[in-house]
């Protein structure tokens, strides 16, 4: 029998009303600022009116490009195996991405990131179940920028079979990372037909869409490699201070952007996503952590839902600098409000520092709450003929279900069982184990998931074709050799 | 060929399936199969191989109970034929186990009985809130090497000092080891009363028993 998937929901259905038909009424004043000529050409000739580069974008145009894109598609792993589901209530969790410092976990400094902290990264998230695909996680600091996105791009498929949410720095790398990943599906018609990687594509905030964010939306439609909003209104700075305004100024982003998309070609893949934040008053910080992120992130996602869209977030990170009690809590929270939410994709587990500082460690520590919210989005199941009676044959008083067969062959079913990251020992047990908190426990985890870690069983002559093409493109930059991974 | 019934049992074992172990007894007895034989090469192994994945983390309780049955089930058909035979198999200790007085907790003290059961000690578990004269009676009837003391209470767990107290007043202290278990023991606790040994879980239990009997 299946189970009641829990659902929050934080929206009227006047309120969703509202929050479109004013992000309508944004998109024709003040209109979208589109810094692309090729997108603004594209919006004109689909009877929008132009004033420089300001775009007033009459409905009509978006309910046409709603029309065409898909409500679902999925991402494959590296065998061609559907991993990812895009659409409906399905809910995956994905490593945060675009760090730029790593926690160093015996000195607890934030250092500069490369690519053998990458390579780490993306080995501990293969080996947890939890995480349906990987992230290009962090930049490589010692490799050129002119190549960082396509470096971080070949470390995953190096290192990792599950599909890639990953993005691009440059128009001309975008290409170029279509060829790395068609060298997997065996050629570029195969690789949009399965896709194994999503590309994150950024409005300005507020209401700009630059002429690298239309100009990587447009080449995403064309190629069909599916494209993700990455919307990013910052509550009381770069976007108005409600809730509520911050999601119709999403709303306004986010449909622009797939009319673009749209134009350039309809019926191309393309989720409703991103990454807001509300402005931390004390501060001036963007807290990932804070509840009325994750309040914006939920709301958002079921103005998408009632569009019929894909969705996405930013959650299960933290704003805390070492994997402490915050790390534990806003991570927890915020991912379990993702899940409940209902969102495809959750990016952010392993985050620290406003998303700047990723952590193998906290990965580890967040795949157990992220295990946690997975169970109770699967819910309470009827598993047994009767729920209790017969379950009571023979007992006669006594604490004895242990000893019954159905015990067996139902608890791993009934209860999630979670690694040794997680402390359930009475206090003698876990004195003897060394007093450990959750951070000595996660390290301990990680180590062993790293020495249990097996590279994927490429033919050889993809990671040759893979490499050569990576070395050619350093050369041009000025590199003699690929940095070490080791 | 035994060696494959064998194997088959220690599997029985492993899976908890008391119907196939019992099944395999029947099997071993028509085949004329020295009964003692069954149990030490056949279903030992697999209590043993459930103990070890269980100490490792790769088995759980009900794993673990369900073997503990399964192996009991074996025994109890196994327990005619070796009648027949005039064979005993050599137990490794008797075992007086109960849940002190006033306590009336049951899951680990079972547990333990289990196990150490399932590991070939003779285990008489007198069941919960059992007053010491009661365990000491037990003890001197049955000649026990060992007394399993559970206690999940604070306030309870001040009885497995009095039926120590009252062992050793009768001049049995010497002659029988005495453990102690449950959630408030600590080993403090343990040194206190002058205890023999305390576990963790029931794994540790049996480690612990073998070592007090000598069997280790």
């Amino acid at each position: 029998m299946t189970a009641i998937q829990p659902r929050l929901e934080l929206l009227t259905y006047d309120l969703i009303a509202r929050i479109l038909d004013e992000a309508f009424q944004l998109m024709q004043k003040p209109g979208i600022k589109v810094q692309s000529v090729e997108a603004g050409d594209l919006l004109v000739k689909a009877g929008a009116t132009a004033e420089g580069d300001v775009v007033r974008i009459p409905e009509k145009i978006i309910r046409k490009a709603l029309d065409t894109v898909p409500a679902e598609f999925h991402l494959y792993d590296r065998d061609g195996n559907p991993k990812v589901h895009y659409g409906g209530n399905s809910v995956h969790f994905d490593p945060g991405s675009s760090g730029v410092h790593v926690l160093d976990p015996e000195t607890l400094e934030h250092k500069t990131s490369y690519a053998p902290d990458l390579v780490r990264l993306v080995k501990v998230a293969e080996m947890l179940p939890q995480y349906d695909a990987q992230s290009t996680a962090i930049v490589c600091n010692e490799v050129p920028k002119a190549i960082g996105d396509l470096y971080r791009l070949y470390i995953v498929l190096l290192f990792s079979k599950k599909p890639i949410v990953t993005g691009s720095f440059s128009l001309q790398t975008l290409d170029i990372m279509f060829d790395m990943l068609a060298i997997f599906s065996g050629s570029r018609k195969a690789l949009s037909d399965k896709p194994q990687a999503v590309f994150d594509v950024c409005p300005s905030p507020p209401l700009i869409w630059s002429d690298f964010g239309a100009g990587n939306l447009i080449d995403l439609a064309r190629a069909r490699i599916p494209a993700e909003l990455i919307s990013m209104p910052l509550a009381g700075a770069a976007a108005p201070v409600t809730l509520l305004g911050s999601v119709v100024q999403h709303a306004a982003e986010s449909l622009s952007g797939i009319a673009i998309h749209q134009l350039a070609n309809p019926g191309a893949p393309i989720v409703w996503g991103g990454a807001p934040a509300i402005f931390d008053m004390r501060h001036g910080t963007t807290p990932m952590g804070a509840i009325e992120t994750a309040m914006i992130d939920a709301a958002y996602a079921q103005v998408g839902k009632s569009l019929n869209l894909p969705t996405h977030a930013y959650l299960g990170a933290s704003d805390a600098k070492i994997v402490d009690a915050q790390a534990g809590l806003e991570s927890g929270v915020s991912a379990l409000v993702g899940a409940l939410a209902g969102i495809n994709m959750i990016s952010g587990a392993g985050m620290l520092d406003f998303l700047a500082c990723q952590s193998p460690e906290k990965l580890v520590v967040d795949a157990e709450g992220i295990a946690m919210a997975q169970r109770l989005l699967a819910g309470i199941e009827v598993r047994t003929e009767t729920l209790a009676t017969a379950l009571f044959e023979g007992i006669n008083f006594k604490g004895d279900f242990l000893k019954q067969r159905i015990t067996r062959e139902l608890f791993s079913k009934e209860q999630y069982l979670p690694s040794g990251v997680i402390d359930r020992e009475s206090i003698r047990g876990w004195q003897a184990s060394g007093s450990l908190d959750t951070f000595a426990r996660a390290k301990i985890r990680t180590d062993e998931l790293l020495a249990a870690y097996k590279r994927p069983d490429y033919a050889p002559e993809q990671v040759h074709e893979l490499q050569k093409m990576v070395e050619n493109l350093a050369h041009k930059t000025g590199m003699d050799t690929l940095p070490s991974l080791e | 060929m035994n060696e494959e019934l064998f194997q088959k049992m220690a599997q029985s074992v492993l899976d908890g399936d008391s119907d196939a172990a019992i099944a395999l007894a029947k099997q071993a007895i028509e085949a004329g199969i020295d009964p003692l034989e069954a149990i030490t090469q056949g279903y030992v192994n697999g209590v043993n191989q459930v103990g070890q994945s269980f100490a490792s983390g790769e088995a759980f309780l009900p794993e673990l109970v369900m073997a503990g049955e399964a192996m009991k089930a074996a025994v109890s058909t196994l327990e005619p034929e070796m009648q027949k035979r005039g064979v005993k198999r050599t137990m490794l200790g008797k075992v007086v186990l109960a849940t002190v007085e006033g306590d009336i907790h049951e899951i680990g003290k079972s547990l333990v009985g289990t196990m150490l059961s399932a590991s070939g000690f003779q285990v008489y578990d007198l069941g919960v809130d059992v007053p010491a004269s009661k365990i000491i009676a037990k003890v001197q009837e049955v000649d026990a090497d060992i007394v399993g003391l559970s206690a999940l209470l604070t306030t309870t767990m001040v009885k497995q000092r009095e039926v120590i107290i009252e062992l050793d007043k009768l001049g049995l202290r010497r002659k029988v080891k005495v453990m102690v278990g449950g959630a408030p023991v600590t080993r403090d606790w343990v040194q206190k009363i002058e205890a023999d040994g305390t576990s963790e879980d029931a794994i540790g239990a049996v480690g612990v028993a073998k070592s007090l009997v000598g069997a280790a």
